[in-house]
């Protein structure tokens, strides 16, 4: 009977504990966020930081970002004709591309690419210089890591996601165009004319970069909040990296579903 | 080349290209241009049935595009359905006794309102009401009349 006693507190203990560390660790998250969110506006003064930080984030990810735009939309088109033309309906394939692409695919698929491309690396690299010790050796030199190095890296993630989701978007248009004009084929006419009936600027467009600007947000925290909170080892750094990667892309998965039930009701 | 020089050229490039992206979807594959800057005025007609009448479908006058519906509500009086659109302020001359019908581009597309117009001197301006209406051909009922013509003939 004691002993049933002991185990029953010893389960709860745990529990308990755990419950506990979650909360606090959510805390230490929120506190470490908001202060982040308080040196933006600083960030902001030390434009050659963050040109630096748009640089690797923005123009490093436009290889994988123009060659994923173009074959997304080559792909979407190819698989549209060959359904809609068994309805003659295979003009309806440059809106169906352009809808697909600017409502959903471009913001998810970029910003996939995008976390894995640029926000583990980020992650590996605060990690990195937590464990090497440079982040301590700054703040011995009285100069703020939020302001210095994280603020800048922060700012850059959410400018460069929605720019590389625009030139993805209309990469993609353009390798839909390509496939389905210049090699099935279709109407060149009738393929813009029934885009641009179907497509509405700020119903399709501009959602669209709202979506993107969103998962910018997401990405920037939580690369930066796994590169702060990563063990300063080797394991650590390459465990956080993975947890950044799996994190946000699952995390861009699930806000998509919400921001398209509100956007597309 | 200096370094920082370097990377202030390359995200210029890098940012000129999104907006290039940007213009390039605003004009080549949205409506963008559309009616939103230029004037229009409101006119709404009551309709029997609208089939299936969208908000944002076109209003046309002999195949032109002149305006847009903005919105389909029912009349609580009548219990039909209002529908409101804004034509462009360009065609602000048309007959008070124009008649507006629902109808559909070709076999399976798109339902859109078409306008006749009628030849009364008055014009149709801000609020107007649009009298003459025809509804939209719903296939059911076209297919329901065929069979009862069809079991009478029997």
């Amino acid at each position: 009977m004691n002993a049933l006693v002991t185990g029953l507190q010893g389960i709860m203990q745990t529990v308990g504990r755990g419950f506990l560390e979650k909360i606090a660790a959510f805390g230490q998250g929120s506190l470490f966020i908001f202060s982040l969110l308080l040196t933006l506006p600083s960030a902001l003064l030390r434009v050659d930081l963050l040109l630096k930080q748009i640089y690797v984030a923005g123009v490093q990810s436009l290889p994988i970002i123009l060659m994923a735009g173009l074959f997304v939309g080559m792909v979407l088109s190819l698989q549209g004709y060959n359904i809609l033309v068994e309805f003659n309906a295979e003009e309806a394939v440059g809106s169906m591309t352009a809808l697909s692409l600017l409502r959903e695919l471009g913001p998810v698929v970029g910003a996939l690419l995008f976390a894995g491309r640029a926000g583990s690396a980020l992650t590996a690299e605060i990690g990195l210089m937590r464990s090497t010790e440079q982040i301590s050796a700054l703040e011995m030199m009285a100069v703020d890591p939020l302001k210095f190095v994280y603020a800048p890296r922060f700012l850059a993630v959410v400018i460069a996601l929605p720019l590389l989701v625009l030139i993805f978007n209309a990469l993609g248009v353009f390798g839909g165009y390509l496939v389905s004009v210049s090699w099935l084929g279709v109407d060149d006419g009738a393929f813009w004319s029934q885009m641009s009936s179907q497509v509405d600027w700020s119903e399709d467009v501009m959602n669209g970069v709202i979506k993107s600007v969103a998962f910018g947000l997401l990405i920037a925290i939580v690369a930066l909040f796994q590169g702060v909170n990563a063990i300063p080892s080797s394991e650590g750094v390459s465990n956080a990296t993975t947890r950044t990667v799996v994190h946000s892309s699952l995390g861009i998965l699930g806000l998509d579903f919400i921001l398209t039930s509100i956007m597309f009701n | 080349m200096k370094k920082q020089t370097r990377i202030e050229i390359w995200v210029g490039a890098f940012v000129l290209m999104s907006l290039m992206a940007l213009s390039y979807l605003a004009f080549q594959v949205s409506n963008f241009s559309g009616f939103k800057d230029r004037p229009t005025y409101e006119v709404s007609a009551l309709f029997d049935n609208i089939g299936g009448l969208k908000t944002r479908a076109p209003l046309k006058l002999s195949g032109v595009v002149i305006g847009r519906i903005t919105a389909i509500e029912i009349d609580p009086v009548s219990f039909k359905a209002r529908v409101h659109m804004q034509i462009d302020q360009a065609f602000n001359e048309l007959p008070v006794d124009s008649s507006v019908s629902i109808l559909t581009s070709g076999l399976l597309g798109d339902q859109y309102v078409g306008l006749d117009p009628g030849g009364d001197e008055e014009v149709l301006a801000q609020g107007d009401e649009i009298e003459m209406t025809q509804s939209a051909m719903v296939l059911e009922e076209l297919i329901g009349q065929f069979l009862v013509k069809f079991s009478e003939s029997d």
